[in-house]
Formats: structure tokens, C-alpha cells, sequence
């Protein structure tokens, strides 16, 4: 398992495949990819900044990976999440799961960004035209978490 | 006690503390007890640790909630609902 918090931009594809090729008894990679929207609460956004709360962020990631693992018959899985100053369209995160089947990927990688959306200490700040504001954060993101409960 | 305290975020900006080594009378303390002593520092530190903001804590890197108990030597954080992915 792989995570990476970083500044710079990441290629999927690259790491992707770096994913297929570790294992020959690999049949599926399942990812997700977030970006940044142009728009927020009806508000253009020109600019995107990303904190984090560095230590805990990893060991928070490492922990999600752990849980999906120990829930899902999977093979391995990487996150990059950057941080720092973004632009609309560029890319914030990248969770896959490697997998012998998809099923046991397409859950676990859903999976995995429900628990980031809630758990990991990332917080966003992004620039409107009136100036910049805290990103809240949704009761959406609480409720696809909770489906996990079950 | 000696424990070492991080803000994020919103409260890192509203307080202007990102860090601070505190000492502590002898406890037994909690988060809700280090966040009413935090309180006490004046209107905006009592507006974002007691007030209707959300607030989360970590010890040692761990989430926690208001009845966690803090030990010499942690490192607390406060910090606001995390909003990243």
C-alpha cells in the first residue's frame, strides 16, 4: 500500500500501470480521480488551497487502507492527495485498488474515498469573487460514510 | 503536565496560533476540559472552541472525542470538519 501527500501533480496513468504490473494475478484496477470544480454553492472558484495536518494525514490514510483490506478480498492500494494552491480542472486526489475481480475493487476503492472524505485531516479554502472562504463540510459526505456501517 | 497543542484551518486563522507548548495544572483533563480552559483566553478563542462551530480533536494523531482523556506529552490538535478528496 502506497500513500503520498504531495504539492505536485501526479500521473494516473503511470501509476495505473504501475499497479497492473506489479502482480500477474492482478484482473482488475478500479480508480478514482477528484478535480476541481469551477464552481462551489453557486460561486465561481478561481483558486483552490489545500492544508493538511502532516503525520496525521499519512497515518490516517494508512489506517482507511488497512480497514479496506481487512474488509475486502484486494490486492493493493495507492492514494495521492495533494495540497497546496490548485486551478479548476486540476487534479486533487487518486485512490486505486488492485484487485483479482472488480467488485471487491469498485467497493473497496468507494470505500476508501468516503472514509478520506471524512477522516483524512485535509481542509479546502477556495477564492470567489468575493474573496476567500473555508470549504464546509456536507452531511452528504457523513451519509456515504455511514452506508459502511452496515 | 506539558503537552503540545496545533490549530488548523479556520481556527488556525481566526486564533493566530498554528502551535503553542502548554503546561497544565496536574489532571485528570479532557479535550472538553482543554477546550473550556482554551475558552477562557477571550471572545474569539471561546467563539471557535465552544461556540456553534463544529469542532474535532486529535490525540496523538488519533480522532477523538470531547471525553478523551490527554496525557503528559501528547499532541492535541483542534481543528474544523475535514473537507479534503
Amino acid at each position: 500500500m502506497t500513500v503520498r501527500v504531495q504539492i505536485e501533480d501526479f500521473d494516473a496513468g503511470f501509476e495505473i500501470r504501475q499497479l497492473r504490473h506489479a502482480r500477474k494475478d492482478v484482473g482488475a484496477v478500479v480508480s478514482f480521480i477528484g478535480q476541481v470544480r469551477d464552481i462551489n454553492e453557486g460561486d465561481t472558484v478561481a483558486e483552490l488551497t489545500l492544508e493538511h495536518y502532516p503525520g496525521m494525514t499519512e497515518k490516517s490514510l494508512n489506517a482507511i487502507i488497512t480497514q479496506a483490506k481487512a474488509r475486502w478480498n484486494i490486492m493493493d492500494v495507492l492514494i495521492i492527495h495533494r495540497v497546496g494552491t490548485l486551478q479548476p480542472s486540476d487534479q486533487i486526489v487518486l485512490v486505486a485498488v488492485s484487485g483479482a475481480h472488480r467488485g471487491e475493487a469498485f467497493a473497496a476503492c468507494e470505500f476508501v474515498m468516503d472514509c478520506l472524505k471524512t477522516e483524512a485531516p485535509f481542509w479546502k479554502k477556495e477564492l470567489t469573487q468575493s474573496g476567500e472562504r473555508w470549504v464546509e463540510a456536507k452531511a452528504a459526505d457523513d451519509d456515504a460514510k455511514k452506508r459502511w456501517n452496515k | 503536565m506539558k503537552i503540545k497543542l496545533f490549530y488548523f484551518a479556520r481556527l488556525k486563522e481566526s486564533l493566530k496560533y498554528s502551535t503553542e507548548d502548554i503546561v497544565l495544572a496536574d489532571g485528570p483533563w479532557t479535550i472538553l476540559k482543554l477546550k473550556a480552559l482554551l475558552a477562557q483566553r477571550g471572545d474569539v478563542w471561546g467563539q471557535m472552541l465552544m461556540g456553534k462551530l463544529k469542532v474535532r480533536a486529535a490525540i496523538n494523531h488519533e480522532l477523538v472525542h470531547d471525553n478523551a482523556p490527554i496525557a503528559d506529552g501528547d499532541e492535541v490538535a483542534f481543528f474544523p470538519p475535514v473537507t479534503g478528496g
